[in-house]
């Protein structure tokens, strides 16, 4: 129990920083591409430790629960994935966050926050499914929900690979890169000023970039375990996973909403079938 | 370095910029716009251009304040949190320049809002432009020094 703890809290403590690096990396990434020099490495840790100190400016209060829950529940679904709990249960939990932080967008009158918060809502639904599935095929794969037992299987990846294509999708959409770039139009795209986060600002803002940094670490340590006997490939090949993420941002052009849920739906009950089909036919 | 050194360092390394077009003929925000291309590239300073007051540091004015555009350019001001810096790019939005004469122009927008920066030109050069943003980086991180004096001074 006592071993349990101590594990939760460094997890906890740890996420944020890997997450801001990663996201730090990927700025500096994307300016190379476009030929650019770009912000150091640390950028993201001084924008969101310049927002904590900013002058507070409220809406209304159900905006700083919305953010606080958020950034909660991003908080615990990381501890409990580092405990091996249940991954449904993990799933659920992040999915509490992201309705709290999308019902905090409607709460206000702005019409830019309240399109954002649609387009969030249409992709939960996009990708939603997706985890879903992951959990699913996980469980043809290994008989049990939970992680500890999950992970007892070393090579999970020569069973789900195109699981493991969703889930590289998931993170797509998750960190709101290009093709899918549709709640917040990242990159300086005015069109919806900053979508959801419109609202959203000051010490709340940077509330949201932490809890985001925890989720994009939580899909990539779902993408890890795809090779939980020895994790360090494991890492590498999320790794892998959030490069080619960041090569699709640069190269592809933002898509419609209609467009992402049929794509993402239709891939994604595709590939589970396949997979899973898969998966009998070995037996 | 502490905490405190660092927050400070923070206020100075990611300004986040706001662009307003205050009835300018679209020269300095052309020129603006350049300073975000690869050639000058002002992401590597941490400056971000953004679509929104509540997100932004720095307010960029470019053009002279007319009778019809001072209010939106008071309410964009009053809608960024503290503390915030305005630069006033161009001669058009320090003086008013050659539209000053002008029977509907008030002037420089500093008759409506505090101007911390002023960059000259006509259109102000990208270079002139980076430096005065620079400039406005430093000042905001001053406000942010003052801020926190006064609000030990309150307690």
């Amino acid at each position: 129990m006592m071993r349990e703890i101590i594990i939760f809290v460094i997890a906890i403590a740890l996420a944020p920083f890997i997450g801001g690096f990663l996201n730090g990396i990927d700025r500096k990434l994307t300016a190379f591409i476009q030929g650019r020099y770009g912000p150091p490495v640390w950028q993201p840790f001084y924008d969101v430790i310049k927002l904590l100190y900013k002058q507070k400016i409220l809406v209304n209060d159900f905006q700083v629960f919305s953010a606080y829950i958020y950034l909660l529940t991003a908080i615990l679904s990381i501890g409990l994935f580092a405990i091996k709990a249940d991954l449904l249960m993990i799933l659920f939990v992040m999915s509490v966050g992201l309705a709290f932080y999308i019902a905090g967008a409607l709460s206000t009158k702005s019409p830019y926050s309240q399109v954002g918060a649609q387009r969030e809502l249409m992709q939960m639904l996009a990708y939603e499914p997706m985890l879903i599935f992951f959990a699913i095929a996980v469980y043809n794969v290994t008989g049990s929900f939970n992680l500890g037992q999950i992970m007892k299987h070393g090579r999970l990846l020569f069973d789900l690979p195109l699981m493991f294509i969703l889930l590289g999708l998931v993170l797509t959409i998750k960190l709101k890169k290009s093709p899918f770039d549709l709640s917040t139009s990242e990159h300086a795209h005015q069109e919806l000023v900053r979508g959801i986060l419109t609202d959203y600002s000051g010490p709340y803002l940077a509330l949201i970039h932490i809890a985001d940094w925890y989720e994009m670490i939580l899909i990539l340590a779902m993408i890890a375990i795809l090779w939980s006997q020895n994790l360090l490939i494991g890492v590498l090949i999320a790794l892998a996973t959030f490069f080619v993420d960041i090569v699709i941002d640069n190269i592809t052009a933002r898509m419609t909403v209609k467009w992402m849920l049929a794509f993402s739906w239709s891939i994604s009950i595709l590939f589970t079938i396949i997979n899973i089909a898969y998966i009998y036919f070995r037996r | 370095m502490g905490l405190k050194e660092f927050i400070e360092k923070s206020f100075k390394k990611s300004p986040w910029v706001l662009h307003y077009n205050c009835s300018s003929c679209n020269g300095c925000d052309i020129e603006i716009l350049a300073c975000m291309t690869p050639l000058y590239d002002m992401e590597r300073f941490g400056m971000v251009n953004v679509g929104n007051p509540k997100h932004a540091d720095i307010l960029v004015v470019t053009g002279t304040v007319n009778t019809k555009n001072k209010e939106v350019l008071k309410n964009i001001y009053d809608q960024m949190p503290d503390p915030k810096v305005v630069v006033a790019v161009g001669v058009c939005a320090a003086t008013g320049g050659v539209f000053r004469e002008a029977y509907n122009v008030l002037g420089g927008i500093d008759k409506v809002i505090p101007v911390d920066v002023y960059v000259p030109g006509c259109p102000a050069k990208p270079e002139a432009i980076i430096d005065g943003l620079y400039k406005a980086a430093e000042i905001l991180k001053e406000k942010y020094e003052k801020m926190g004096k006064a609000e030990e001074v309150l307690k």
